[in-house]
């Protein structure tokens, strides 16, 4: 068995075999530039291009030409936020998200808070959904964009897009997805689910770092942003810049091999989860964050009371996970995503996620159990919190030098 | 982030965790951090005859700085005077672990929970507490 066990997929995946392989001639023989249209190189690049944005679009049921090819999803956000601002300034200033997004989002909104945009912060229920009824209070003539991300990096869950986007509709503003976690994964269909706008990343399905795509309606209503990066016109007038041929042809293959395999994949990456987590979930006082059944099929996150999750991921060095707690960043500000659930800090500062992948197996997950128990009964071993909660001292009562 | 070999040692092989009975006269306990921060350390020291502190335990709840940096102060604990362990600063911590920057407060909490655990002893021992430096953190 290879050691470590990867299982933090929803922060990259590996690149498949598959996509590489297809990428490769695109950096050696058929390296022209996709912009060149007076010889066969540039005619070879494009035409990799014009497959790939075919296969993209085939994956989220639209048209080729409302792909628009970006460096990530960090700059699908930007572009499709800023750019629908500053296009749609006259008809008003409002933009409506959530406080669980991406920083990606939440950062261009602040950004833009700057230059006379009125934002709007939905709060999330506890099982990180948000409610309906206060998103339909919060629009208001001059509401433009509602931005709400598909599934949840951190706890998974999936927001309720179709009831979502059609709210925005119905008050006349646009709806924007960040599915950087959700495309590839699960069905995704951006006329089913009434998305004008919506950002993507290769990397998190098994493609290149890198590149990633905004999706951009074109019909009923048909939506214009404004360029935030300017030059020679590419991507019809979008996102000027040379294409990364070879990236976004890995971009298209990704999304065909995605499409191809998510009925399959997504049963079998549930069941190994729903396994992972319904063991670790027998553990004392452990506790499973997040809504489970409006869910993404690859993560779990679960916090261990009464342990530090820091010094967990160190007692779990052959398993490559990630935590809600951030003792190491300059703010000790435990994640902001599971704190919005309404998480106690020593919870969120007890949680792990583990994000399961095209290439785990069985195998790693009966590992990642083993080793998860073992750390966190170590762990608890060494916890004054845990020897105190077993005496029936109740914690909250205790007053702690909080330093 | 890597962790020093020192760091990973006393995290792979804490020394001295356990309890000591809070109640004995001849025990100091110290409790300092909060689980909010992601922090809480207990220290506990047995003092014997000429003000020796004999024995020395702890439980940490923390990251795997933290809970060097209390296995380490156990390990000096022992065999000193109480005067000699209140001379023990958070700076000895940081620099025999190499903790970096972002670790330091973990030194700091460890030399608050020996600081804690004295003043605990003397208060029950008729003693006054000893007022301490309230250290930036």
């Amino acid at each position: 068995m290879k050691q470590p066990i990867y299982l933090d997929n929803n922060a990259t995946t590996p690149l498949d075999p598959r996509v590489l392989e297809a990428m490769l001639p695109y950096f050696t023989e058929k390296f022209g530039n996709a912009a060149s249209r007076n010889h066969a190189f540039g005619w070879v690049a494009e035409e990799g291009v014009d497959y790939a944005r075919e296969q993209v679009a085939k994956l989220i049921g639209c048209t080729d030409k409302e792909i628009i090819f970006t460096s990530g999803a960090t700059e699908a956000d930007n572009l499709a936020i800023k750019g629908v601002f500053e296009m749609y300034r006259e008809k008003g200033n409002h933009i409506i998200t959530a406080v669980t997004e991406h920083k990606a989002v939440l950062d261009t909104c602040k950004h833009l808070e700057k230059n006379g945009a009125r934002v709007t912060y939905l709060g999330v229920k506890e099982d990180g959904l948000i409610d309906l009824a206060e998103l339909e209070a919060a629009m208001t003539p001059e509401t433009i964009l509602v931005s709400i991300m598909y599934g949840n990096n951190e706890i998974g869950v999936i927001q309720p897009i179709r009831e979502i986007s059609a709210i925005a509709h119905k008050h006349g503003a646009l709806f924007m997805t960040d599915a950087t976690q959700a495309v590839g994964k699960i069905p995704v269909d951006v006329n089913a689910d009434g998305i004008d706008l919506m950002a993507f990343s290769a990397h998190k399905m098994y493609g290149p770092k890198g590149v990633g795509a905004l999706y951009v309606r074109r019909k009923n209503p048909r939506v214009k942003v404004t360029s935030q990066m300017d030059g020679g016109g590419h991507e019809r007038g979008m996102r000027s810049g040379t294409l990364n041929v070879p990236g976004i042809v890995g971009l298209g293959k990704a999304c065909e091999l995605c499409r191809l395999e998510m009925d399959s994949e997504a049963k079998r990456l549930s069941g190994l989860r729903d396994r992972l987590e319904s063991t670790l979930n027998k553990m004392e006082e452990s506790y499973v964050n997040g809504n489970t059944e409006h869910r993404l099929p690859h993560v779990a996150n679960i916090s261990f009371k009464y342990v530090e999750g820091e010094g967990l991921m160190m007692a779990m060095s052959d398993l490559a996970v990630s935590s809600g707690s951030a003792c190491t960043s300059a703010s000790l500000e435990p994640s902001y995503v599971l704190k919005s659930l309404g998480l106690s800090d020593d919870l969120a500062h007890s949680s792990i996620r583990y994000g399961l992948g095209r290439f785990t197996t069985e195998e790693d997950i009966d590992h990642a159990i083993e080793i998860t128990q073992k750390a966190v009964n170590h762990l608890r071993e060494l916890s004054p919190l845990w020897e105190m909660f077993k005496e029936g001292i109740d914690l909250s009562k205790i007053e702690w030098a909080e330093h | 982030m890597a962790y020093s070999e020192k760091v990973i040692d006393h995290y792979n092989n804490p020394r001295n965790v356990g309890t000591l009975n809070k109640d004995s006269k001849f025990v100091g306990t110290g409790l300092v951090g909060a689980p909010e921060c992601g922090d809480v350390m207990r220290l506990q020291i047995e003092v014997g005859e000429d003000n020796v502190i004999t024995d020395a335990k702890f439980k940490t709840f923390g990251c795997g700085s933290a809970i060097a940096s209390s296995s380490l102060a156990t390990e000096w604990l022992k065999g000193k005077t109480i005067d000699e362990a209140l001379s023990i600063d958070n700076m000895d911590i940081v620099e025999e672990l190499a903790l970096p920057p972002v670790k330091i407060h973990c030194s700091v909490l460890a030399e608050d929970a020996i600081k804690s655990a004295i003043n605990d002893y003397r208060v029950k021992n008729g003693l006054e507490a000893i007022v301490l430096e309230k250290s930036h953190h």
